[in-house]
């Protein structure tokens, strides 16, 4: 599913050469749930960007669910991003001016031959997903900070993604609502979907099936962590799907 | 897509409307002021012959004296003596060709009217005045040829004059009382309003055109009077006709390049023939502009007008720069949406034209109070004193210019920010926005 072989990220600048990655290789299969785990300044968030498509790498290779996106131009790493990846930021990342449904549904309007029926069709069913679908019409600043993490996870999930990327999913969230999102994630991750996600928590990590430790923008180990063993996967495939989606 | 962005962008507008209202007001200020100037330079520069202009010619030549003032200018004079325009007008091999002056004395109402006497301007010409400019008739024709050439007392009346003396009705054959004597109607025209009046630009360049209209062999056998300008080289006579005095306008109509160098070896012959016969002093000067050159060698837009067009693009110019850097902070403000929306899986080219349609709003709302400016401008134009103040009125070819200008404008102004904001980077945005 996400298959990185020795890459590297170096950032320049005309004095400064800073290696944020360095021959950093991991392959998360279809159906993992794998944490990346490591100090602040270690590259977690470099992978992720990476990881993301948000970001090119310098050196290496990577392929995404079989698309090696080496040379890809914007237009074509814009549309597999949009089509493969689905992202909850730790800052939720919700766009104000739009209510919880039209956030849901931003991704779709990226994405080919998704009509407004069906748009709004996938966004309401991700946020019965998520449990929020007496809310549709209710604008971020009139959330929780957990439900707007629910709204950033429906985002995530109207798209079906093959692969959820989350980034300390619950860094800004008090106990309880990270509980809450977190047995989301563990959910989605029952019910098929690749997750793979960065903090610096070692207890959410825990939570994970694998761990992925980076020092320095090295992996200085892989640690299994057979605690979580997804209970139910897809049948054939990673994708998250809402019942009744269609690509 | 384009929905989407339509309706992204108007409630983008609506988040920040002082911000909006600053830009639309900015545009609409510039578009007011540029479109006000250039409409008056469009009406001023306008082709008052489409189609016909290139194929009718004005032609100049030298009669003045060495040494007679005229050495500060170069040119030729723009009026011919009688004699070279008689000269010219029957040995010229021009398609049409007629010679003209402007007079105007008092109609004498018909008997039993209850209007007094009244003054016109009149153009004493030849027939071929009205075919070679294409000039309408209500009612009627011009005269013949053998009018021209016989000296007949007949006349040609505009819509207005026929209006006031016999209340719009088919006039011809009825007498007109000009400067005391007896014209037989022979035609009425239709509205005919050219501007600018190019054929006699000596007078009102752009006042309407004269109400009688006689033959110009008539007026001279009848020796009626010069309204229009006189310049003399020399001591005139008793006889104007007989002396050193240009007073009078000729148009010839040449129908090929070929036919118009033709006729400018003729004017520099003709030129040659008489310096040689000792009337002309100077060696052969002459012009031969179509009406087009013609109408800018004459200045017909004041120079004036010219520089307030451009101060005025200079200041939509300035309004644009500003209405840049307003799209630019509101776009670059906006840089956490579009990171979150980059990460999401917009391209940059969908940010691009997302924050474009955004401009091109700005610039629709700018137009439409940019025309309402423009209006205001062409009224406030009405009310100066200048000759051409009443032709300031907005013309539909205009009001689409102005629309498009608008656009085009805001799309400028925002192809820069959008640019920018497209290239903002995704990865730094989604961890600070």
């Amino acid at each position: 599913m996400l298959d990185m072989r020795n890459v590297s990220k170096i950032y320049r600048t005309t004095t400064v050469e800073t290696h944020a990655l360095r021959d950093f290789s991991l392959d998360v299969r279809e159906g993992e749930f794998v944490a990346v785990t490591g100090p602040s300044g270690s590259g977690k968030t470099t992978f992720l960007t990476i990881a993301g498509l948000l970001e090119e790498l310098t050196h290496g290779e990577y392929v995404l669910d079989g698309v090696d996106v080496h040379g890809l131009d914007d237009n074509q790493r814009s549309r597999l991003r949009n089509e493969k990846i689905g992202f909850i930021f730790q800052a939720f990342n919700l766009i104000p001016d739009l209510n919880v449904l039209d956030n849901v549904e931003v991704p779709l309007h990226y994405r080919r031959g998704i009509g407004a029926a069906e748009r709004r069709r996938r966004a309401t069913q991700a946020l019965e997903r998520v449990g929020l679908s007496a809310r549709v019409r209710h604008y971020p600043a009139e959330l929780s900070g957990g439900q707007q993490q629910r709204v950033a996870i429906a985002r995530a999930l109207a798209g079906s993604p093959r692969l959820l990327l989350a980034d300390e999913p619950t860094g800004n969230l008090d106990t309880a609502m990270a509980r809450g999102v977190m047995d989301l994630i563990e959910e989605l991750h029952r019910e098929g979907a690749t997750v793979v996600m960065v903090t610096h928590d070692p207890d959410l990590a825990a939570r994970a099936e694998r761990n992925v430790h980076i020092v320095d923008g090295m992996a200085s180990g892989i640690i299994e962590e057979p605690s979580m063993r997804p209970a139910v996967r897809a049948q054939g495939e990673g994708a998250f799907r809402i019942p009744g989606a269609e690509d | 897509m384009s929905l989407y962005h339509l309706r992204l962008a108007l409630q983008a507008l609506r988040n920040s409307p002082v911000l909006t209202a600053l830009m639309v007001l900015a545009l609409a200020v510039g578009i007011g002021a540029s479109m006000t100037m250039l409409t008056v330079l469009h009406v001023l520069s306008g082709d008052p012959l489409p189609g016909r202009s290139a194929h009718l010619y004005y032609p100049q030549i030298d009669p003045r004296p060495l040494g007679s003032g005229g050495n500060a200018n170069p040119e030729p004079p723009g009026l011919l003596t009688y004699i070279d325009a008689e000269n010219l007008l029957h040995q010229g091999k021009a398609a049409r060709a007629a010679v003209m002056y402007q007079g105007g004395d008092v109609v004498q109402p018909p008997s039993g009217s209850a209007l007094h006497p009244f003054v016109v301007n009149s153009r004493l010409t030849g027939r071929d005045f009205f075919s070679m400019f294409e000039v309408p008739f209500r009612y009627g024709a011009p005269w013949s040829a053998a009018d021209d050439a016989g000296a007949a007392h007949v006349a040609v009346i505009s819509q207005k004059l026929d209006r006031k003396l016999f209340g719009g009705a088919d006039s011809v054959g009825r007498m007109l009382d000009y400067g005391g004597h007896s014209f037989r109607i022979v035609g009425v025209l239709a509205h005919w309003r050219p501007v600018p009046r190019f054929y006699d630009l000596n007078a009102s360049r752009f006042g309407q055109v004269e109400d009688v209209f006689i033959p110009f062999n008539t007026a001279r056998a009848l020796n009626l009077g010069i309204e229009g300008s006189t310049n003399c080289y020399g001591r005139p006579g008793k006889d104007l006709d007989t002396s050193p005095c240009g007073y009078i306008q000729m148009w010839v109509q040449l129908d090929s390049r070929r036919a118009a160098a033709a006729y400018k070896r003729f004017l520099a012959d003709y030129s040659a023939q008489q310096h040689a016969a000792g009337r002309f002093q100077r060696p052969p000067n002459v012009r031969l502009d179509d009406l087009m050159q013609w109408l800018a060698y004459r200045h017909v837009v004041p120079d004036d007008v010219r520089m307030q067009a451009w101060l005025a693009l200079g200041f939509l110019l300035v309004c644009v720069v500003n209405t840049v850097g307003l799209l630019l902070a509101k776009f670059l403000r906006r840089s956490g949406e579009i990171g979150v929306r980059r990460a999401l899986g917009a391209s940059r080219r969908a940010i691009f034209a997302q924050l474009l349609i955004e401009a091109g709003m700005i610039g629709a709302a700018g137009a439409v109070l940019g025309l309402l400016l423009t209006m205001l401008g062409l009224y406030l134009v009405r009310r100066q004193p200048s000759g051409y103040a009443h032709l300031a009125h907005l013309q539909p070819s205009m009001l689409l210019a102005t629309l498009a200008l608008a656009l085009l404008a805001s799309l400028v102004a925002g192809l820069l920010p959008a640019w920018r904001a497209s290239r903002i980077a995704p990865a730094l945005q989604i961890k600070s926005a």
